[in-house]
């Protein structure tokens, strides 16, 4: 049972085609990354995240065409309280990247990128069912898993288990 | 006017509820309305201890248990950075292909039924019956198998499993070739499926199609070929890929990873390493009954893993892999605990059934029904 140490030094992951592009678009845009169990995390800023998606759709090199998956992680009691994640995936070279944004608990609102990938539709759906993270710009953000007048939002961390009695 | 479809519905697999609205018999908008069989399962694995959370996934997609469990037995692997003796990757991925045979048949059993031809129904229920015995052979179960634990299987497979599965294997092309001569030249079948529900390439990436769904758009990506896990690295198979993007295509693509399946299943059976089926870990692993009764430090472990569940190291994984449906992605985030503080699972179902309103849209009501059909849609998946 051997883990490799993660890598957090940006200068040391440049190679990684999602990083590079990004790096080359913008120098500010990358906050923080992490290189940890083969996997590459870059979290960005939460008002960049339409435009860096659309920038890793379209990379020539490299282009992450596909949204695998999007989902939120909530932090709750610190803050900023919530993390977006985002999985992407480039068909043509199969290489994948996750992007996060940090959210506040007070206000938890992100641009929606339906309009990059129509497929996040329901993703978003879910992330403002389950979380309560507000998407701008969606075309249709209501509760998708819950019923239309539930109380609350199930996947936060101050949500009890088994529900309010 | 706008109509109803489900959630009560014999052809909707399940209770999906699609309203409808039509101009005629044309569908000018179609909404997927979900989140009947929503459980919460998200929630309750936070409460549980990582050993814990192997037979809650197995309820997810109710129609390919093995997948669910492998997908998060590999990630919180990966997490914790344990490596899996060979035979236990073999049997998975034997397992793993003996499940997309079984769905594939649920599938292509209820697919045909829709559209109105029911014999292929009982033919693919009869083999369907031959796979479930394996499953309850391995497992004890039928449906709700459980077999893979983090660090490897839950028991040896018992004596007599490996003939009674070549046996199988040796007969099931010809089954397959009974189901093909049953639909793939069928008059009736082609004109229900052929040119309907198409959804081009560009369309089907934009909407997050995945697995047969996007190979049958003529997108060439497989997880197990692209991406290996547990081992597929050591098996020959061909990716079937259609480019005309209709519900036929969809149905050659399945067909003919029927065919590839149950080569690999030949081939897992000719190549089954010797050794252990469980990691030396035994922090994570529960010891073997006899080891337990016997001694000491073995029945320490047992009783801590019971009780506390292991402690995984903090980060997180998005692990992929290749179900019947397409990619499931379990993301599992430790924060070194010995409950995961999130596991989320991304269902092929889900991404899927997002397609539905492009392939139905401008099309007849009765398409609906091959539409749904051919994307495979499995609620529990879907609504988790």
């Amino acid at each position: 049972m051997t883990l490799a140490p993660a890598i957090t030094n940006i200068e040391e992951l440049k190679a990684h085609p999602a990083l590079a592009r990004l790096l080359e678009w913008n120098p500010a845009v990358p906050q923080s990354v992490k290189f940890d169990r083969d996997e590459l995390t870059i979290w960005v800023q939460k008002e960049t995240i339409r435009e860096v998606c659309a920038i890793l759709r379209d990379s020539p090199d490299c282009p992450f065409n596909y949204l695998a998956d999007l989902t939120c992680v909530d932090w709750y009691p610190s803050e900023p309280r919530f993390e977006v994640v985002y999985h992407l995936l480039s068909i043509p070279t199969k290489e994948r990247v996750r992007l996060k944004a940090r959210l506040d608990g007070s206000s938890p609102v992100i641009e929606s990128v339906t309009s990059v990938w129509p497929s996040a539709n329901f993703y978003e759906r879910e992330v403002f069912d389950l979380f309560g993270v507000r998407f701008t710009g969606h075309p249709n953000l209501q509760r998708i898993m819950m019923p239309d007048d539930w109380e609350g939002h199930p996947l936060r961390k101050d949500y009890p288990v088994e529900g309010y009695r | 006017m706008v109509l109803n479809m489900g959630p009560q519905h014999p052809s909707t697999h399940g209770v999906l509820r699609l309203v409808l609205e039509i101009d005629g018999e044309t569908i000018v908008r179609m909404k997927p309305e979900i989140g009947y069989l929503h459980t919460g399962i998200e929630k309750t694995c936070e409460a549980k201890f990582y050993q814990q959370v192997v037979p809650l996934t197995d309820r997810i997609d109710y129609l390919c248990p093995m997948t669910n469990n492998l997908a998060y037995c590999l990630a919180v692997e990966k997490l914790l950075g344990l490596e899996i003796p060979p035979k236990a990757q073999w049997m998975r991925v034997l397992m793993n292909e003996l499940t997309r045979i079984n769905s594939h048949l649920v599938w292509l059993g209820t697919h045909a039924m829709d559209l109105g031809a029911m014999t292929v129904f009982l033919y693919c229920f009869r083999e369907r019956e031959d796979v479930l015995r394996f499953f309850e052979m391995v497992s004890g179960q039928r449906m709700m198998t459980s077999y893979f634990r983090i660090g490897g299987l839950a028991l040896e497979p018992p004596l007599g499993f490996f003939e009674k599965v070549k046996k199988f294997a040796d007969r099931f092309p010809g089954n397959v070739d009974e189901y093909e001569n049953l639909l793939t030249g069928n008059p009736i079948f082609m004109m229900r499926t052929k040119g309907v529900a198409h959804l081009s390439a560009e369309d089907a990436i934009a909407m997050g199609a995945c697995g047969p769904t996007l190979r049958g758009s003529g997108i060439d990506i497989d997880l197990r070929r692209d991406a290996p896990y547990s081992g597929y690295e050591n098996f020959n198979f061909k990716v079937p890929v259609r480019t005309e993007g209709d519900v036929f295509a969809r149905y050659l693509c399945r067909v003919a990873e029927l065919r590839e399946s149950i080569g690999m299943v030949q081939q897992a059976l000719a190549g089954m390493p010797e050794g252990p089926v469980k990691a030396d870990a035994p922090k994570v692993v529960l010891p073997d009954r006899e080891k337990m009764k016997t001694q000491m430090e073995a029945l320490i472990y047992h009783f801590k893993i019971i009780t506390e569940g292991f402690a995984v190291p903090a980060g997180e994984v998005y692990q992929a892999i290749e179900s019947p449906r397409g990619e499931m992605g379990y993301y599992v985030v430790s924060d070194g605990t010995a409950k995961p503080y999130r596991v989320h699972m991304r269902g092929p179902s889900y991404a899927n059934l997002q397609t539905l309103s492009k392939m139905c849209e401008g099309q007849l009501i009765a398409d609906v029904v091959a539409a749904i059909g051919s994307i495979d849609v499995v609620l529990g998946d879907i609504d988790r």
